[in-house]
């Protein structure tokens, strides 16, 4: 880890101004998770560490029916698993956290980190950039690709989302607010994710000056919604395709779906495919495998990772099936 | 890493793309531990607090530690993984992979069993820490090492430790579990010479001995 | 034979050997009071650390260390590797820093330039039309009529590709330790090691240091599963570094680098043709096997593996390769030639129609001379594994996507005892101590120790102290190869026969009764016949005055102490799901002998543990290297993937005792149960999905692959 400065800042007003106006030279210290062993790693070198730890207004987690849930960037994935009504009204969500495995990370990451972590490719966490080139050359087209993308994947990003809740929260339809000097902005998560065109570019829509303040989720009351992750260990793992669907039923024909994919593309990747697929149909094993066939349909798997256009396939069907049985 | 692709920039000079760089000078200087320690909850600070930029270089800190503070000189960089066991001489959390990931280094904060690696001392501060000699004080061993010894859950024992700390968080919050659970709650240690049948069955069977002692109902191995 | 007075106690005598005891080092290692090499800290003492080469093959154009010497805290800058020297894997050690701080030393490293030449490198093997002049082949092995055998219009031939990746050691605590100078002739190191007597000739030839100057110490170690026998060039570093800076310095590898260079196990793939008699009965192998174990190759593994297929070709290609140089892996060798052979036989048996089981069976004469245990211990394994109920053709036919099979491996080891030396002393305050410099790997070492002592003593285990881990003590050799227990156990039954017979001589003119006719028991003297005359182990040691009895324990020695030579089944119950490839484990059986056992606590521990590995490398393990940049790619434990507490489903152990099995006396037992696991595993895979996925670690991408290719019917 290269030295750095620690600020500690108790708003979130402080925090923006301790903040650097270009990435790289100042970073945000959430759960700690990921960014010390990136630091650890030395993919990141920032001057200055600003933790949001102090910052109250960044916490909690509440639920009102009518306007949903708020959760605060700061909240910890635990207590998004504890919160009684979370596990009620939201079981995706808890059931996404409770995929990360290891009590020590749920104890310490934080939702805004969840959403904010870097990828785990492994070029990227070897110094190779967030584009994975060296000396301009592509490494992961030719390279050792079985993690990475096989949508969203003509270049030059390879990599995939890393993000546990991003998938569910997208599928529900949350938007994140974003605090910056000219105040606060609200974006869609779905529109939060960007797919970096230049190694200076990050993977989501924040600024360098930018932190996550809320993420905010509408009432899910009505709908039946579910996750599944396909991780190759039980113990702390990433996945390696993950879906989360949240289905609006009439009676037991589908009314509206939302089918979104983990872990296969350089953001988390709505499959209207599979919601066509399945708007208007009765849930049955046969129409849930037809949208995950659909979710898949335009996947362009790299030389080693075919398999997971298969794993992304089933990953939507089972979890169709789940959330039509009743949810988490 | 040092074989890392390596594009390091050049060591810092006063920067200027740091919006306050105001914050950079002198910074340490006005600065104490005792601003951040008694921060819980926040401290009244008026949002031109200068103060609120520490190090790089080394910091006063206070940490609390096992119920006794400790006064430690250290960089903000500093894990609190390094505070134990560099400048502490407080070895029971081990250094396995120093990335989050193996649980060799599991302590417990205010309640809660965080990885020390991942942890910067500097924002330890405030927080109760309980080591593995926190736990074992005055050379008695807990419930759960007790266990531990019985089961054979170790080898070469470097995990230990990790495990033992991981196991007591876990079982003060799930007193009662099934083999599942323990297997779902210990799912952020690993072991490299396979002490988990040993790890599964000590863990069940401090929960048993401790609702025994209180005339609970264990659900036993499962 | 007639009694020889070393013997081991009857089976009915025994108060401890065999029974199931807690190892000594449970509550110190549990409550984190056990002080391991990376735990040392010495007054002053300094951080050194190590820069590496990034590159996989590479010349040293330059290296500038100025600005790194310059930095504040920083005390010395070392140049381990000149300019001009060519580097053979990415990982390589060029430049030692030492500084104040940990955090300083990283620093220094990065202020280091250092220029090279590249050079072009190769770091995957698999593929062997890709690696050029790489590939040596070692001359053609024949042994009886392959042709004919091969050619017998009656054989039914099985021709089939297996393989296993270069998986690395990963020992928990990394390689390193710390090194000071006691004055300026004498060193002292603390290092994690596996052969603390064996340090100080290694340390000494290369320092030009008297070997009497050095003393090595290892109290407890974090693992070292075969990659931890020299002091390796860190070793030897730190000790030229503490003498630079005149401190103690601490040098230990961080984790990704340990990853890269510090351990690795080497591959093997193969194309196998095996062909037997329409019964069973095997007539013929041939193999032609290649793989690596980095720049020096990879030597022809034992295969065919336990079973001596008569009529054998066998062809050997080994691949040079730019990555970090292979180490003795648990049980070397055996691993992946019981993989290449076992799951090659498993096809045969399913082109028969046979239960592999009985196919083994059929054949077991070509595993003498352990052909009965072999006999029994399947039985046994079938039992446990309820395989008659479970078993069923290849392709799981029931519906839904799981499938779920067994599969069965059967391994070998040596396992004879080392060469050790102990002293034995029994105070005068009754106080007992074992002294030798054997170290404790976390295979029980002390506490087979203690139980030998114990049991000889007639006293509890607490009563004895056990110092290990100093090379000041007497010898002992290295804990590799399964030796140590057989090793140790011996000096220590022999020591202390030889200790109680000079207490006895001490203590009979008081009971008035020849020493002969003296035994210790429950913790007396008594004599033989007569417990009402005794005294107290105290009392009787208070006889001694005031000199202990010293006395020298060896091993090897006379009576048969120990022996060598062990077999082991194992049984893999798994499901698959087949529409996502990912493996499960349901139950892992094994059934093993180790001739007698001291405390069967620990060694079913280590077959536990041993499994538990077993299923890493089988299901997830695998050292990635990438072609381009000729790298590993998951040199952290995010990315090398060891197996956690929820993927070893239920591990069931039976340890073969008794009659036939107690009376071969002491043999090792850390590497054996380690070997099957992957055959038996694969060997599952295959009977559920009705496919063999060929090569290890059996991911979903592999299995959706050979699924693919067809599978289940």
């Amino acid at each position: 880890m290269q030295a750095f400065e620690y600020a500690n800042p108790t708003t979130k007003e402080e925090a923006v101004r301790l903040l650097a106006n270009q990435w790289g030279e100042a970073e945000i210290l959430a759960g700690g998770t990921d960014s010390l062993s990136l630091m650890k790693d030395h993919v990141s070198t920032p001057r200055r560490v600003v933790s949001l730890q102090a910052i109250k207004e960044l916490r909690g987690i509440e639920f009102k029916p009518a306007t949903g849930l708020r959760l605060g960037a700061m909240a910890t994935l635990s207590e998004l698993i504890e919160s009684a009504a979370v596990r009620r009204e939201y079981p995706a969500l808890v059931e996404a956290a409770e995929g990360v495995r290891s009590p020590q990370i749920l104890n310490m990451g934080t939702v805004g980190g969840d959403l904010c972590q870097r990828p785990r490719c492994w070029y990227f966490r070897a110094g190779y950039g967030l584009l994975a080139r060296d000396d301009g050359k592509a490494l992961v087209p030719e390279g050792e690709n079985q993690y990475h993308a096989i949508l969203g994947n003509s270049g030059p990003a390879y990599f995939v989302n890393p993000s546990s809740l991003a998938p569910a929260l997208i599928a529900l339809g949350a938007k994140v607010r974003v605090f910056g000097p000219q105040g606060t902005r609200e974006v869609g998560l779905d529109k939060f994710f960007l797919t970096p065109a230049s190694d200076d570019q990050r993977e989501c829509d924040l600024k360098a000056n930018e932190i996550l303040t809320d993420i905010l989720v509408p009432p899910a009351k009505g709908t039946k919604m579910a996750i599944y992750e396909v991780r190759q260990r039980e113990a702390l793992d990433y996945p390696l395709a993950a879906a989360a669907v949240v289905l609006r039923l009439d009676g037991k024909t589908v009314k509206s779906a939302r089918v979104v994919l983990g872990h296969v593309a350089p953001v988390p990747w709505p499959a209207p495919e599979a919601e066509a697929v399945l708007v208007g149909k009765t849930i049955s094993e046969a129409v849930a495998d037809e949208a995950g066939k659909a979710a898949v349909s335009k996947a362009t798997p790299l030389s080693k990772n075919a398999y997971k256009v298969q794993l992304a396939r089933v990953a939507v069907k089972r979890a169709i099936l789940r959330a039509a049985q009743g949810g988490a | 890493m040092s074989w890392k692709k390596d594009k390091v920039r050049k060591p810092a000079k006063p920067n200027e793309a740091l919006t306050r760089r105001d914050f950079l000078q002198g910074a340490g200087v006005a600065v104490s531990g005792g601003l951040l320690v008694g921060r819980e909850p926040a401290i009244a600070a008026s949002p031109d607090e200068k103060a609120k930029v520490l190090g790089p270089e080394a910091v006063p800190i206070t940490l609390r530690i096992n119920g006794k503070a400790q006064k430690l000189t250290l960089e903000p960089r500093v894990t609190l993984l390094d505070a134990l066991r560099n400048h502490l001489d407080m070895t029971g959390a081990k250094k396995m992979c120093d990335r989050g990931t193996c649980g060799a280094c599991t302590v417990i904060l205010d309640g809660k069993a965080v990885y020390a690696c991942s942890v910067l001392a500097i924002a330890a501060q405030g927080k109760e820490i309980l080591t593995i000699e926190g736990l074992a004080a005055g050379g008695k061993l807990h419930p759960v090492m007790t266990a531990f010894v019985e089961h054979d859950a170790h080898q070469c024992g470097f995990c230990t430790p990790g495990f033992v700390m991981a196991s007591k968080a876990f079982l003060d919050k799930n007193p009662n579990p099934l083999q599942q659970d323990v297997e779902e709650g210990l799912g952020g240690n690993l072991c490299r010479c396979g002490v988990y049948v040993g790890v599964r069955q000590a863990a069940l069977d401090a929960a048993k001995a401790r609702l025994g002692e209180k005339g609970g109902k264990a659900h036993g191995k499962v | 034979m007639a009694k020889c007075k070393y013997d081991w106690p009857e089976a009915g005598q025994r108060k401890l050997i065999g029974k199931r005891i807690s190892r000594v080092t449970g509550p110190a290692m549990a409550s984190g009071q056990a002080k391991y090499s990376y735990d040392i800290n010495r007054p002053g003492m300094l951080y050194a650390r190590l820069l590496a080469c990034p590159y996989a093959h590479a010349k040293i154009k330059s290296i500038d260390t100025s600005e790194a010497e310059k930095l504040p805290g920083v005390k010395t800058v070392r140049i381990i590797q000149r300019v001009g020297t060519e580097i053979q894997w990415a990982g390589d050690e060029i430049v030692a820093v030492v500084a104040e701080r940990e955090e300083i030393a990283e620093d220094a490293l990065r202020r280091i330039k250092v220029e090279y030449e590249k050079l072009p490198h190769i770091v995957h093997e698999e593929d062997l039309s890709q690696v050029g002049d790489r590939a040596k082949p070692a001359a053609e092995q024949r042994t009886g009529d392959p042709d004919a055998a091969f050619k017998d219009p009656d054989a039914v031939i099985s021709e089939g590709y297996y393989g296993l990746p270069v998986i690395i050691h990963c020992t928990p605590e990394t390689h390193g330790g710390v090194a000071e100078w006691v004055d300026a002739e004498n060193l002292r190191v603390w290092i994690s090691t596996q052969n603390v007597s064996g340090l100080p000739p290694q340390i000494a030839e290369t320092l030009g240091t008297p070997v009497t100057n050095i003393q090595a110490l290892c109290e407890y170690m974090g693992g070292g599963f075969g990659s931890k026998f020299s002091p390796d060039r860190w070793g030897i570093e730190m000790a030229r570094l503490a003498k630079d800076v005149g401190k103690p310095v601490k040098l230990m590898l961080q984790r990704e680098h340990d990853s890269m260079v510090a351990g690795a196990r080497p591959s093997y793939f193969a194309k196998i043709r095996v062909a037997a008699k329409k019964d069973g009965t095997l007539t013929g192998w041939e193999s032609d096997t290649w793989g690596t174990g980095g720049p020096g190759g990879a030597t022809l593994p034992p295969i065919p593996y336990v079973l001596n297929v008569p009529n054998q070709i066998k062809r050997h290609t080994s691949v040079a390769t730019n990555v970090g140089p292979a180490r003795a892996w648990r049980a070397p060798g055996h691993p992946q030639a019981c993989y290449l052979t076992m799951t090659a036989l498993d096809d045969l048996a399913a082109k028969l129609n046979m239960d592999p089981i009985e196919f083994l069976m059929k054949n077991l004469a070509l595993a003498k001379p352990r052909e009965q245990i072999y006999r029994q211990e399947l039985q046994k394994a079938a039992e446990l594994a309820e395989w008659t109920k479970n078993w069923h053709p290849r392709g799981d036919k029931s519906p839904g996507p799981i499938k779920r099979g067994l599969g069965v491996s059967i391994h070998t080891w040596g396992g004879g005892g080392h060469n050790s030396l102990c002293n034995v002393a029994i105070h005068p305050d009754g106080s007992v101590e074992i002294t030798l410099g054997s170290q404790d790997l976390g295979t029980g070492t002390r506490t087979v120790i203690a139980i030998t002592a114990a049991e000889t003593f007639g006293l509890p285990v607490e009563a004895v102290t056990v110092n290990i881990g100093d090379s000041k003590y007497p010898p002992s050799g290295g804990s590799g190869g399964s030796t140590t227990v057989g090793g140790v156990s011996g000096s220590t039954r022999r020591g202390c026969v030889d200790a109680l017979e000079q207490l006895f001589a001490a203590v009979a003119p008081g009971l008035g009764v020849p020493a002969e006719q003296l035994e210790a028991a429950d913790g007396r003297i008594q004599v033989k016949g007569d417990a009402a005359k005794s005294l107290t182990w105290k009392q009787a040691c208070a006889k001694l005055g005031v000199k202990s009895v010293q006395v020298q324990g060896k091993n090897p020695g006379p009576c048969q102490l120990g022996s060598s030579g062990v077999g082991g089944v194992q049984i893999a119950d798994v499901s698959v799901d087949t529409e996502t490839g990912i493996v499960k484990i349901n139950k892992m059986v094994a059934v093993q002998d180790c001739g007698l056992i001291i405390d069967l606590k620990t060694a079913e521990n280590q077959c536990y543990g041993a499994i538990t590995m077993g299923i890493g490398y089988s299901l997830f393990e695998e050292k990635i290297m990438d072609q381009v940049t000729g790298r590993m790619l998951n040199p952290n434990l995010d990315s090398y993937k060891l197996a956690g507490i929820g993927d070893i489903g239920e591990i069931v152990v039976h340890m073969m005792t008794g009659p036939g099995y107690d009376d071969r006396g002491v043999i090792g037992l850390g590497e054996p149960p380690v070997i099957a696991p992957g055959a038996a595993i694969s060997n599952a895979v295959a009977n559920a999905i009705g496919v063999r996925v060929p090569t290890l670690p059996l991911t979903p991408a592999k299995v959706l692959a050979a699924l693919a290719k067809g599978g289940i019917a």
